[in-house]
């Protein structure tokens, strides 16, 4: 039980990181409402950067910029990566809501549902 | 004049991004087709060049970006796999462009146009990229870069339901391709590399790794890659992209998106973790083989009772992955040689059926079946042409498709399995029916009245379409560019990392 | 449509200042955090706001919507265009060392040349989406 409590408490990110991609992923397929989706699927990609940057940090390390004094510096690769995805997070959401509003202009609504009703199931 | 040869790999992957900035910045239809027309004939002679030199070297070939080494710089390497796809897809592209002027010129909006010259070049440039790069990382990337764009080329339909395929596609497709970072991420965890080669080689030395996170590694890169080339039962997205796509975006989608998926999870599967790996701890050979059997059968009944032309071919789309994945899962010398040379002959054939239903769409604007009937008597060569693709998908001796199911059905007897031969026979004779109902709708029924007053498409539309249909004659007979070269992607992936 | 002065004139003192922290972020990228990127959202965060307060018509008045969208791609095409550059100088693609002499100056010059790029496109993509869900629906 204590063993089991202090796997926790020192690796609670990771713990964080699994809540948030399957919160995320019950939203994308729980909810209707399309914009409700997008949210639930940026939750999704949330928890890839933090899956990403939790090892990423070392104990005691300072920031990766050069300097004689310091030794140990945090690992810089995974925050690069994680810019990128957060570049390639933004577009998705972006062109996903861009969508959307297209959607609701198109049929007045952005419930699933809904629009099946109004061109039939496709 | 500086020696361009070493740098082949890259231009590969930069001519497509040049051009898309600049169509980018042209803004008038034509000039932009003009420039993506230059961009995308350049491209197959790279490609060429590069499978010859591949081939002479008789080793892959390396190209640093920035030179920075190894396994700390992203690096692309072309070998016989990903050349032989850089090929086809860069042929895809430039085969079908002619068609494109007056297709997209009819389908989008004026000042529209040249945003999806752009973006198809920018979806060029991600579907070459995945295939040349040897980072995991870079894959991500270029896969968005191809997704993304591809979501604009799906929503600018016609049909408001466009946009909703394409929502739909992007939620999908976001969801694969954020399994796949989530499988490599726990990959870089383990091994702290993004290097395809490193991270194998590192998986294949002394070092003993912890079993679970590398087999949860491999289970998301699956998954996710699965979503991406639309594996039954995750290929829910597709038949609707297809369908509500503009024509021209449909023809080059079929023929080269999904494929590049399914090079990728090849590359993965058989490269990075290695055959050992993948296919006896995980039971990823038998997913593999029933959910493509699966495909093959239950997508081939759906496209049956389709009157929807191209959700019809759509569908089929889903089962001939079905094949092309089948010969994966068997993974033997002769199911593999069966999946690539399927890989190519598919790509032919698919996107010679949707070039024929783009150009009836423009003479008459609607694939729907009823308005098709009749039409093979007005537009007499693009119809042929389409009846030839369709022998072909359906595997009969003389044609393409029959290649490709020749040597899968030998993969399955290797594999000891006569189940499978006889199921690999039984769904092709589904395809016969949805492909005869397409030639008795166009052929032997009365002109409808749309179909009435149609005639044959202009010659732009023809000569792609011609060429892709006597290609299905000529690969059914000269096995040398896709058996040969299936057979030796099939040798580098069994005999590669064990 | 009444608007706020106390917003109105915050908001004009501090235009300049986002702009100077967003050229800051940008040239001090290369020795500590920051670039191109995140000067590229400060930078169009302060058309934003502008546009916020004052509304999307001055906004366009001041960066109009042809800049914008010739930005984005113009950025893409200084950032492949380095690795065009270093190509025809006679090296691999983005690497930078025929830029100078020294090898350090050289890719010092090379990634404030790649870095403005990126500046240019996502301060252009920023403007650009806030514009097209502004404008929508109007």
């Amino acid at each position: 039980m204590m063993e089991a409590l202090q796997k926790f408490a020192t690796h609670y990110n990771y713990f964080v990181t699994i809540f948030l991609m399957v919160a995320g992923l019950y939203i994308v397929i729980a909810r209707g409402n399309m914009i409700k989706k997008l949210v639930g699927l940026s939750l999704f990609q949330t928890s890839v950067y933090l899956l990403y940057l939790s090892p990423g940090k070392i104990v005691g390390g300072t920031a990766p910029i050069y300097d004689g004094a310091y030794q140990v510096y945090a690992n810089p690769l995974p925050h690069v990566l994680m810019l990128t995805a957060i570049v390639v997070g933004v577009a998705t959401i972006a062109l996903g809501l861009a969508l959307a509003v297209r959607i609701n202009e198109a049929y007045g609504t952005v419930e699933e549902d809904e629009i099946f009703s109004k061109d039939g199931e496709i | 004049m500086i020696d361009l040869q070493p740098h082949l790999p890259i231009l590969q992957v930069v001519i497509p991004l040049l051009g898309s900035l600049l169509t980018a910045f042209i803004r008038r239809g034509t000039l932009s087709w003009l420039v993506t027309l230059i961009v995308t004939w350049t491209l197959p002679f790279i490609a060429v060049a590069l499978f010859l030199q591949v081939q002479a070297a008789g080793a892959p070939i390396y190209y640093k970006l920035g030179n920075w080494e190894a396994p700390f710089g992203i690096v692309y390497k072309v070998d016989v796999l990903s050349a032989f796809m850089l090929c086809l897809v860069s042929g895809a592209a430039a085969v079908i462009m002619p068609f494109a002027r007056k297709s997209v010129a009819s389908e989008i909006d004026s000042h529209q146009q040249s945003w999806y010259y752009t973006m198809y070049l920018l979806c060029l440039a991600g579907l070459l990229g995945i295939i040349i790069t040897n980072d995991a990382f870079n894959a991500f990337v270029f896969l968005e870069v191809s997704s993304l764009s591809t979501y604009v080329l799906i929503a600018l339909g016609r049909h408001r339901r466009a946009l909703v395929a394409s929502y739909q596609y992007l939620i999908m497709g976001t969801i694969g391709a954020t399994l796949y970072i989530i499988g490599v991420g726990l990959l870089y965890l383990l091994t702290g590399s993004l290097n395809f080669d490193d991270i194998a080689a590192r998986l294949t030395s002394d070092l003993v790794w912890p079993l679970e996170p590398l087999l949860a590694a491999l289970a998301f890169i699956f998954v996710g890659l699965s979503l991406k080339l639309a594996l039954f039962p995750l290929h829910v997205w597709l038949p609707n992209a297809y369908a509500y796509a503009p024509s021209f975006a449909t023809v080059f989608l079929a023929g080269t998106a999904t494929k590049v998926a399914i090079y990728l999870l090849v590359r993965v599967m058989f490269e990075v973790f290695g055959v050992a790996l993948t296919f006896d701890r995980l039971p990823v050979a038998e997913i593999l083989i029933v959910l493509s059997v699966a495909a093959m059968f239950i997508a081939s009944f759906s496209a049956v009772f389709e009157d929807n032309a191209k959700r019809m071919l759509a569908y089929s789309s889903v089962a001939q992955i079905g094949y092309i994945t089948l010969g994966i899962g068997l993974f033997n010398q002769a199911g593999l040689t069966g999946a690539f040379a399927h890989v190519a002959n598919h790509a032919v054939m698919k996107t010679a059926l949707f070039l024929a239903l783009g150009a009836a769409f423009y003479r008459i604007g609607s694939v729907r079946f009823s308005d098709l009937e009749g039409i093979g008597r007005r537009m007499p060569l693009t119809m042929g042409a389409l009846v030839i693709a369709g022998i072909g998908l359906m595997g009969t001796p003389g044609t393409a498709g029959f290649i490709s199911k020749w040597y899968l059905a030998m993969g399955a007897l290797e594999a000891g399995s006569w189940l499978l031969v006889f199921l690999i026979v039984a769904s092709s004779l589904i395809s016969v029916i949805y492909v005869g109902k397409l030639v008795e709708v166009m052929w032997l029924r009365a002109p409808s009245p749309a179909a009435a007053e149609a005639k044959e498409a202009p010659l732009s539309m023809l000569v792609p379409l011609l060429l892709l249909a006597a290609a299905t004659i000529y690969l059914g007979f000269d096995t040398r560019l896709t058996v040969d070269i299936g057979n030796q992607i099939a040798t580098l992936l069994l005999g590669g990392l064990k | 449509m009444k608007l706020d002065l106390v917003l109105r004139v915050g908001t004009k003192i501090l235009l300049p200042f986002i702009l100077v922290f967003a050229l800051y972020v940008q040239f001090h990228g290369d020795y500590g955090p920051g670039g191109g990127f995140q000067a590229g959202v400060i930078a169009a965060g302060m058309v934003i706001l502008y546009a916020i307060i004052f509304g999307v018509n001055k906004a366009k008045h001041i960066v109009p919507q042809a800049l914008v969208e010739a930005m984005i791609p113009l950025g893409v095409l200084i950032y492949a265009g380095t690795g065009t550059v270093s190509l025809l100088l006679g090296y691999n693609y983005l690497d930078y060392t025929g830029f100078a002499g020294d090898f350090l100056r050289a890719h010092e010059w090379g990634i404030l040349i790649v870095e403005l790029g990126v500046l240019v496109t996502v301060s252009g993509t920023m403007i650009a989406m806030f514009y097209a869900f502004a404008e929508r629906g109007r």
